[in-house]
C-alpha cells in the first residue's frame, strides 16, 4: 500500500494488509489482469513482505484460502437444490396453468373476445377494471402473471445451476432434464449407482410395474423420452436411442459425482453412437408421430 | 529403457516398494501410494507427467524450479510437483476436484490452488508470478494447444512447457495422429516443440510434448 499501482496492473496484495486473510482471499477470487509480473519481487518493494519466503507464506494461505471459500460455494448450489427448484417448477407450472384457464373462463363472461393461456391473463392484469367482479378477474390474472415468472425464474435457476452441479449430466441431457433425472433417482449420488437400464425407465414406473406384473411390453423409456435423441428418432430405433442415451447418461451421472470434472468426450461418443442409429433406419431426422 | 538416476529431475528418483524400482518423490502420501523411507511411489499410469519422465523425456522441473501446473484435478500429479519443485501454482476448474486438492495444498506450503479457469488466464495473472520455469498442462478440453498459447505469458524465456495431449478430448471419431498434428501446428504460434513422446503404455492415445517459447 506504500505506493499506488494502477488497479488493472496490480498484483492480488495490492490494497491488502499482510495477515488479512478475508481480503486477500477475496482479492484472489475477484481480482484480475492481463499481463502477471514478478509479484513476489514486487510484494517485498511494496512492503508487503519481508522477503519472498514471506511472501509465499502469506500467499498459501490466502490461494487456500480463497479456493475453500469458493469451493463451498459452489458446493452449497449442491442436488438438494436442484430437486428443489425442478420441483418448484413444476407446481407453479400446474398452478399456472389451472389458474390461467379459470382466470380465461371468468374473462369471457366480460370480455367479446377472451384470448387463452398466460398471454391473455397478461392482457387482463393490464386492464383497468370498472366494476367489482373485473377487479377480481384483473387481481387474479396478476395472480397468474406473476406465478409464470416465478417459474421462469426457477428455470432459469436451473439453467445456472445445474451445469455447476452436474456437467456431464448437464450437458448431455440439457439442465431441465438432468435435474428431473436427479429428482426422480432421489439425488445425484443414488443416480451414480444406478444400473443404466434403471435410468432409462425412470418416470416410467407404472408401465414398468405393470410390465412385471406381466400384462404390458416393457417400457422402452421414462422421461428420458423428452430428449431429442429419443423422440427424434424413428420409432422402431428408439429403444436402442433410448439405451444408448440412458447409458450415456449414467457414465455422466458417475463422473459428476465422483470427478466432478466436464469431459467432452462422453458426450462425443454419445452423438457418435445416435448418428450410428439412425444411420440403421435410413432417415437421419425421423419425424415424430 | 535403461534410465538411471541422472536422467531423472532433481528431488525424482526411482526407489523399490516391492516390485522393481519405480518413480518417486519424497513427502507425506495423499492418495493411498506405496511409501518406503519418506519416499512415496509416482505411479505413470495415474499421472500423465509421470510418464513424460517415465519416457526419458527433460521436463525442465529441478528443486528451485517455479511451476505453474493447468488442470491440477485431484492434486495427486501436483502433489509430486510441489514435494520435487519450487512455488507451484495450482489451477483447477472443477470444484468437487479442487476440494481434494486443497487436502493436497494444505501441508504443502510452497503449493498455491486456485480456483480458476486455465482458459483464462486474465483471472489469474494476479496471482501467478511471471517467469515461471515450468509451464504443465494437463487439461482435458477442446484446444489443448490454444489453453497452452494463451498461458505462454506466464512461462520464463528459458522455460518449458510441458503438455499432455489427449486426443479424445478433441475428436473422438479422427485418428489420433491427426488431432495431434493440429494442435503441434497451433502450438507453433507461440512455442518451438523440442521433444515428442505418445504415452502408451501408460496412457491411451495420449501424445506428451515438451515445447519452449518462441
Amino acid at each position: 500500500m506504500t505506493d499506488q499501482t494502477p488497479a488493472g496492473d496490480a498484483g492480488w496484495f495490492a490494497g491488502v494488509e499482510p495477515g488479512d486473510t478475508d481480503a486477500a482471499a477475496a482479492a484472489i477470487r475477484e481480482g484480475g489482469t492481463e499481463t502477471p509480473a514478478d509479484w513476489p519481487a514486487r510484494a517485498v518493494e511494496a512492503g508487503f513482505a519481508a522477503h519472498a519466503d514471506d511472501y509465499y507464506a502469506e500467499l498459501h494461505e490466502a490461494t487456500v484460502a480463497a479456493t475453500r471459500r469458493a469451493v463451498r460455494e459452489a458446493e452449497s448450489a449442491d442436488d438438494r437444490q436442484v430437486v428443489h427448484a425442478i420441483r418448484a417448477m413444476d407446481d407453479l407450472a400446474a398452478t399456472t396453468n389451472e389458474l390461467a384457464e379459470r382466470v380465461a373462463e371468468w374473462g369471457g363472461t366480460t370480455d367479446d373476445d377472451p384470448g387463452t393461456g398466460v398471454p391473455y391473463a397478461r392482457e387482463l392484469a393490464a386492464r383497468d377494471p370498472e366494476t367489482a367482479a373485473e377487479e377480481r378477474i384483473v387481481s387474479l390474472a396478476e395472480r397468474v402473471v406473476d406465478l409464470a415468472a416465478e417459474r421462469d425464474a426457477e428455470r432459469e435457476f436451473l439453467e445456472r445451476t445445474v451445469p455447476t452441479v452436474a456437467p456431464n449430466l448437464a450437458s448431455m441431457a440439457g439442465p431441465i432434464l438432468a435435474a428431473r433425472l436427479i429428482d426422480l433417482a432421489g439425488g445425484l449420488a443414488s443416480l451414480a449407482k444406478m444400473p443404466s437400464g434403471t435410468v432409462q425407465v425412470l418416470g416410467a414406473e407404472d408401465a414398468l410395474f405393470a410390465h412385471l406384473r406381466g400384462n404390458a411390453p416393457s417400457p422402452k423409456h421414462g422421461v428420458i423420452y423428452t430428449h431429442e435423441y429419443v423422440r427424434g428418432t424413428h420409432p422402431d430405433e428408439r429403444g436402442s436411442a433410448a439405451r444408448a442415451l440412458a447409458g450415456k447418461l449414467t457414465i455422466g451421472a458417475r463422473i459428476d459425482h465422483y470427478a466432478g470434472d466436464y469431459r467432452p468426450e462422453v458426450e462425443a461418443d454419445l452423438d457418435e453412437r445416435i448418428e450410428t442409429i439412425r444411420a440403421r433406419h435410413g432417415d437421419e431426422t425421423g419425424e415424430d408421430e | 529403457m535403461s534410465d538411471d538416476e541422472l536422467d531423472l529431475p532433481a528431488g525424482v528418483a526411482r526407489r523399490d516398494f516391492g516390485d522393481g524400482p519405480a518413480l518417486a518423490t519424497r513427502g507425506e502420501p495423499v492418495y493411498g501410494e506405496p511409501t518406503a523411507d519418506g519416499w512415496r511411489r509416482w505411479d505413470p499410469h495415474r499421472s500423465k507427467l509421470g510418464a513424460t519422465i517415465e519416457k526419458g523425456l527433460d521436463t525442465g522441473l529441478a528443486a528451485d524450479a517455479s511451476v505453474l501446473y493447468l488442470g491440477a484435478a485431484n492434486g495427486t500429479t501436483v502433489s509430486h510437483v510441489a514435494d520435487a519443485a519450487g512455488p507451484t501454482y495450482a489451477v483447477e476448474f472443477a470444484p468437487r476436484s479442487a476440494r481434494d486438492l486443497l487436502d493436497v495444498a494444505e501441508d504443502r506450503p510452497t503449493l498455491f490452488p486456485l480456483l480458476k479457469d486455465a482458459r483464462k488466464p486474465e483471472t489469474y495473472a494476479h496471482v501467478v508470478e511471471s517467469g515461471v520455469d515450468v509451464l504443465v498442462q494437463d487439461v482435458a478440453t477442446r484446444g489443448q494447444a490454444r489453453v497452452a498459447v494463451e498461458n505462454a505469458r506466464f512461462l520464463a524465456d528459458d522455460g518449458r512447457l510441458v503438455l499432455a495431449v489427449k486426443a479424445r478430448s478433441e475428436d473422438v471419431t479422427a485418428d489420433p495422429e491427426d488431432v495431434f498434428a493440429d494442435a503441434l501446428d497451433d502450438l507453433r504460434e507461440a512455442y518451438e516443440v523440442v521433444a515428442r513422446e505418445r504415452l502408451e503404455p501408460y496412457h491411451d492415445d495420449h501424445l506428451a510434448v515438451v515445447a519452449i517459447p518462441r
